[in-house]
């Protein structure tokens, strides 16, 4: 690295990731999955509800790559069309957790004192609940439905992003450049946005990546249950579930579906997983 | 040191009745409608509706319902349940065993098994060895509960026709079960104990024994597994959290009478004083586990006693 031009932390970070091969092809398999799936109609010809009786309990074939289902319906539609609402509640809950805990581990760290104690006692509190458990709880309570589940999630994922950015923050917040900020009468508003914020991003970009992942299976293991998306609804965990009683004679509606999920966490664990090596210094590209 | 445990079991006690309030008062807030109605069902008529009122205590005021509420927790009454129509600690009871075994026996093989591929990833670092390893465990680690549960049971129960399917007869019951558990469990550990292990293996001190000519497996066993474990102890402590999740997943697929499988089936039977007791049992029993993790810790890190 003998470039004359400095280069800033997120260059040399992402340098470090594209020099990773196998996070790389991980990154290109994830961007076909969505793709497939944003354009499900476009790729398969199937619908995923509609019934299809002569079509129905067949192997996969060429005509059905995954096989269909006891009503006839194509399990590589439903997979594809699936991966909508698994994605999506993968995501949005992630997306939730993340906007709630920003601000509270944000002002906690920050400021200290009362605050930091009510927000991080909160934040205990949360996880003193096994978090599928909590989210089972919580889904029967508020009903079995896509935005309950997403919601949920969001919930019992509160406490690890509020205490990651809490601890960031504080160690930031005693930093030279940021006394050096407030001596020349920087407010708090400008010091947290400016100074911490950037700060936090890069861990937050790992946690949350891995999160997301995390968030995927919480939501399938949910719908699994029966506690998530309702049938004919396609989703992944609802598939599996159908599919378990059918292992016996027809495997493959239990299988395809569940190696889809395998598949898109385990490229979502290993592009954080290079995500973090790419911002650890210690760790040599 | 007693001080220490001292203090972390005050913290435990108010961290219990403070998730025992949360549940009480989630169920009678945050719920739309109202319990009696739910629990009824749809078709139930005014009369049964005001019966399971005044059966539940619903017809006095909260801060009221709270306190006897509290009394009755205090002398370990958690209610009735609605579907068995007996105490609901009792029936907790009879689950929990299940449950506490396959939970058990997961982190501790899992755990071991996780530590040993970790300790070896770490000292065959940089070779195909190393690399196997990682690829295995991040290839475990992701693969989902349920599916897995589903998968080994096509293998060995029909396929190879070697374990039973479902049910909790014998020992032969717990094997896939555990196993489904344990996978995960034994990659997160492998991971860990790897990034720890190699981290201790560059210190000074394992340089230091390695310079006086002690061999090898003394300075592994002796020297570096110790503060490798540290770590380790917390995540494994952390991780029953997520197994008691897991459990509820696999208790429902190989039908064992666990405490997951009776919440779930509580939530089906709108069985609310049954879905308040294993929530809060569980969460209790999670909390204890971290209790006594922490305190192991205390034993093996003793700056954390000074704290």
């Amino acid at each position: 690295m003998n470039s004359d031009r400095p280069q800033g932390l997120y260059t040399l970070v992402i340098m470090k990731f594209v020099r990773n091969r196998v996070a790389l092809a991980g990154l290109a398999c994830l961007l076909i999955i969505l793709l497939a799936i944003i354009f499900a109609p476009q790729v398969t010809p199937y619908d995923p509800i509609q019934k299809d009786t002569p079509a129905r309990n067949q192997a996969p074939s060429l005509l059905h790559p995954f096989g269909t289902d006891k009503l006839g319906r194509d399990i590589m539609s439903r997979v594809l069309y699936g991966g909508r609402v698994s994605l999506q509640v993968g995501f949005l809950s992630i997306g939730l957790a993340v906007i709630i805990s920003a601000p509270l581990g944000l002002f906690a760290g920050f400021f200290g004192g009362f605050l930091d104690n009510v927000i991080m006692r909160v934040m205990d509190l949360i996880l003193a609940f096994p978090g599928l458990i909590l989210a089972i709880w919580l889904v029967s309570l508020l009903g079995a439905n896509m935005v309950n589940v997403i919601i949920a999630i969001a919930f019992f994922s509160l406490p690890t992003y509020a205490r990651l950015i809490r601890g960031i923050t504080l160690s930031i917040r005693e930093m030279e450049y940021v006394m050096a900020a407030r001596s020349m009468g920087a407010g708090s508003a400008r010091i947290m946005f400016y100074h911490i914020l950037p700060g936090v991003l890069g861990p937050m970009i790992v946690v949350t990546t891995l999160g997301v992942s995390g968030a995927i299976v919480a939501g399938a293991s949910l719908s699994f249950l029966g506690l998530g998306v309702r049938p004919p609804t396609p989703e992944w965990g609802a598939m599996l579930a159908d599919g378990r009683n059918y292992l016996r004679t027809q495997w493959w509606i239990a299988v395809f579906p569940g190696m889809t999920i395998t598949l898109v966490v385990l490229i979502l664990n290993i592009i954080g997983d290079a995500l973090r090596d790419a911002l650890d210094p210690n760790v040599r590209a | 040191m007693s001080k220490y445990i001292l203090r972390r079991v005050l913290i435990a006690f108010p961290l219990i009745l403070a998730v025992t309030t949360v549940v009480f008062f989630m169920l009678r807030i945050a719920v739309p409608g109202d319990p009696a109605k739910l629990m009824a069902g749809d078709r139930a008529t005014p009369e049964l509706i005001e019966q399971i009122r005044k059966n539940l205590g619903l017809d006095r005021p909260l801060a009221e319902q709270y306190l006897i509420f509290l009394r009755n927790f205090a002398q370990g009454d958690l209610g009735r349940s609605v579907k068995f129509r007996e105490p609901v600690l009792g029936v907790i009871a009879k689950a929990f065993p299940f449950t506490a075994a396959i939970t058990f026996l997961s982190v501790s093989v899992g755990s071991a098994i996780g530590l040993l591929i970790g300790i070896i990833t770490a000292v065959y670092q940089r070779t195909w060895i190393d690399n196997l390893g990682i690829v295995t465990a991040v290839f475990f680690y992701s693969i989902p509960t349920f599916w897995l549960g589903l998968m080994l049971i096509l293998i060995f129960a029909v396929g190879l026709r070697i374990l039973p399917v479902q049910g909790a007869g014998s020992w032969r019951h717990f094997v896939l079960p555990v196993a489904t558990l344990a996978v995960g469990q034994s990659a997160l550990i492998a991971r860990l104990t790897r990034s720890s292990m190699i981290e201790v293996l560059s210190t000074d001190y394992v340089r230091t024994a390695r310079a006086k000519g002690l061999a090898h497996r003394r300075v592994l066993i002796g020297h570096a597994l110790k503060n490798t474990l540290i770590p380790v102890i917390t995540v494994v402590g952390l991780s029953v959290g997520g197994l008691l999740g897991g459990a509820v997943i696999t208790e429902s697929i190989f039908g064992l009478p666990g405490v997951g499988r009776l919440a779930i089936d509580s939530i089906s039977n709108r069985d609310y004083p049954m879905i308040q007791g294993t929530v809060i049992l569980v969460a209790a029993s999670f909390v204890f586990v971290n209790l006594i993790v922490d305190i192991i810790y205390a034993f093996v890190d003793p700056r954390i006693r000074y704290e």
